[in-house]
């Protein structure tokens, strides 16, 4: 049965998405290796916060209880923000916010794809707008994890340590819930296991570039999807949502 | 102490299909593909710019304005290269 | 067309400066008073030079620490299109700061130096960026008169001597118009929102007046370098006229939120058409320009710690650009 808020919650999970992983690259502000890098980053995250505010204003209308994005944004508590735990890992150093840009990126411009072919046509069009950002961004995360894996000895080890760190959080964006069983089924919307396939080959191109060793099969960390955090999530929430939090009812 | 910086980069854009590329102005960057990427950040940002060029400023050759006599003041004698020396009949168009 | 072969013009001993002729000096002034560009392959007496690596660094500088204090609430942004807004207007003044350092190396004067000088202590930025945002509402005073006072002086900029620096100006204030409009706009918000929002809004004014004052630099009268400025046409207006413009201009707008500022001896004069106001505590200015302010240490650590962090990136990118060229040479 086709029901309203299967759609809106799955905008929701990808707004969260993007809202979480723009907020990690917006405390990067003023923390760039070079000022055209702090371009880049500001214009990236932009784009996030952007495709944050499209999904959950969409979410929002198919809900139909009245919600705004700020709603999605300030108003939820942790258990209800069901992004990766990928994207609520700290920051790092550049080696690790780069290795984590080009594992969900390379994971989200698939997802993307797919879900221009969706027959809901809400999150198609935001999927066709976001898809263009996300492969640039893609490309710039790529070729700097490639200057960094084939650059000197020391950017060699940070890279590939990184690597070995981050590995654990990228099982859960391929084992299917309910959720992405029924976006698939009724919506035509990505099947995971195709998506996998397509990720392993194209990271290992990017990885095998950069003089990089992919991880063997290790324990993955999941819960992103349930709603089941890591301990990062709370602050990053707590510092985000705190104006409104404190003024309750206020407009800004 | 410039031996560790990146290389500069000039940057020309056309930002409409029929204009010239001009000058935008420089980035620095360690490569040609970032050099791209950094213009299109920088310069871009806005409007779209219809394509980049980008090009190392070591690469760059220059008139140099102090023989800017000698160098661009001949033309001003040869006046047959002016359009507007010819007499051209008003019944001929296009012309 | 600027090359590297610029760099040139500052090596060589400090201590012995070329010769410069009085014929030659005349014929520079004579362009300038034809109000004719100056570009960077011109020739161009060196103080001439010197005042504008200086002027044009310092411009880049403060746009690049500038982005700490507002960038001090991003993550704290209360709504998205708040977040949104401050997030593309500091991404601006990254982007300024680049064209700025970019117009500065046409003088000669190299990326790494100006950011050596900066880290070390021994370039300013301008003054109002050493003091710390402390609410949201000190981001709407930021936009309205920090921008707004720093439009006032970019504005005549766009029509300076010298071209690279002139067309910089140019793309800058294309560019700025929206960032003095967000910030008075996010202050109206709060003028007509809570009585908390409100005080806030007042708050803020009252930390951010006087900071945004001494931004126009020391009275005339105490000025050193202008009159030179003023005659190369790198300096259009003097402080006090820019000071007095901006004044004049700012005081309705702030009677337009209902806010006070916070001078009790502020008042209209029917005469002269513009406003008087109680003297402003110049201490404050010499402390903060001489490190003492309250963001001084933070605002350089913060920028010294991004560059240190960051060497061995840079590093790697030269290393595999390096490594690249080599193979395609032996190809």
């Amino acid at each position: 049965m086709i029901s309203p808020s299967t759609v809106a919650a799955y905008a929701t999970r990808l707004g969260d998405n993007a809202l979480v992983l723009g907020q990690r690259m917006i405390e990067l502000v003023a923390a760039s290796p070079e000022l055209e890098e702090e371009l880049a980053n500001a214009n990236f995250s932009l784009d996030y916060i952007g495709q944050a505010r499209m999904f959950y204003t969409y979410a929002g209308e198919r809900e139909g209880a009245g919600r705004n994005e700020d709603d999605f944004a300030y108003l939820r508590p942790e258990h209800e923000y069901k992004n990766l735990l990928l994207v609520e890992q700290p920051n790092g150093h550049f080696g690790d916010s780069t290795v984590r840009q080009v594992l969900f990126e390379s994971w989200y411009v698939l997802i993307l794809d797919a879900l221009t072919r969706s027959s809901d046509e809400g999150i198609a069009e935001i999927a066709a707008r976001a898809i263009k950002e996300v492969r640039y961004h893609l490309r710039h995360s790529s070729q700097w994890l490639v200057r960094l894996g084939d650059g000197t000895d020391e950017s060699h080890a940070r890279a590939q340590a990184s690597l070995n760190e981050l590995w654990r959080y990228t099982g859960e964006m391929f084992v299917a819930d309910g959720l992405d069983e029924k976006i698939r089924k009724d919506f035509k919307g990505p099947d995971l296991r195709h998506i996998e396939a397509q990720w392993q080959e194209n990271l290992a191109a990017i990885v095998a570039e950069a003089t990089l060793e992919l991880p063997g099969d290790q324990w993955m960390a999941s819960g992103g999807k349930q709603g089941r955090h890591t301990e990062h999530f709370g602050f990053l929430l707590a510092e985000m949502q705190y104006l409104q939090r404190t003024y309750p009812g206020a407009s800004w | 102490m410039t031996k560790q910086e990146w290389p500069l980069y000039e940057v020309f854009i056309r930002s409409r299909s029929g204009l010239s590329h001009r000058h935008a102005g420089s980035v620095h960057a360690a490569d040609d593909q970032m050099a791209l990427n950094n213009a299109r950040d920088t310069y871009t940002r806005r409007t779209e710019g219809v394509s980049i060029w980008v090009v190392r400023s070591s690469q760059i050759v220059a008139s140099d304005p102090a023989e800017t006599a000698a160098f661009f003041e001949p033309a001003e004698d040869k006046i047959y290269r002016h359009p507007t020396f010819y007499d051209i009949p008003d019944e001929v168009e296009n012309l | 067309m600027y090359t590297q072969g610029l760099d040139q013009a500052g090596k060589g001993d400090p201590a012995a400066p070329r010769e410069e002729t009085a014929a030659q000096r005349d014929a520079f002034q004579a362009r300038i008073d034809a109000e004719e560009k100056i570009e960077a392959k011109d020739w161009m007496p060196e103080a001439y030079r010197r005042t504008l690596i200086r002027q044009i660094s310092q411009h880049a500088h403060s746009e690049i620490i500038g982005m700490q204090p507002e960038g001090n609430w991003l993550t704290r942004a209360p709504s998205l299109k708040r977040k949104a807004i401050l997030l593309a207007k500091v991404q601006d003044e990254a982007g300024h700061g680049l064209y700025l350092y970019s117009a500065a190396e046409t003088l000669g004067v190299s990326r790494d130096q100006m950011v050596a000088d900066l880290l070390s202590g021994k370039a300013k930025y301008s003054s109002i960026f050493n003091y710390p945002t402390l609410t949201w509402a000190d981001i709407g005073a930021v936009g309205w008169l920090v921008d707004g006072a720093a439009i006032m002086n970019q504005i005549p900029l766009c029509r300076c001597s010298y071209g690279p620096y002139s067309r910089a100006m140019v793309r800058v204030c294309k560019e700025e118009s929206f960032h003095q409009r967000q910030g008075y706009e996010l202050m109206l918000t709060l003028c007509g929102g809570t009585e908390e929002q409100k005080a806030m809004a007042q708050d803020a004014l009252n930390r951010f007046w006087w900071p945004a004052l001494m931004m126009f630099g020391p009275n005339d009268a105490t000025s050193s370098h202008s009159a030179q400025s003023m005659a190369w046409k790198i300096k259009r207006f003097s402080n006090d006229e820019l000071r007095q413009k901006f004044i004049d201009v700012t005081v309705p707008q702030a009677e337009f939120l209902g806010l006070t500022i916070p001078d009790n001896k502020l008042t209209f004069n029917e005469e002269t058409g513009h406003y008087e106001h109680s003297d402003i505590d110049w201490q404050e200015f010499f402390d903060v320009i001489a490190g003492n302010g309250p963001c001084n240490k933070q605002r350089l650590e913060k920028r010294c710690k991004a560059q240190d962090d960051g060497a061995w990136v840079r590093k790697a990118a030269r290393a595999y650009a390096d490594k690249k060229a080599a193979a395609e040479a032996a190809a």
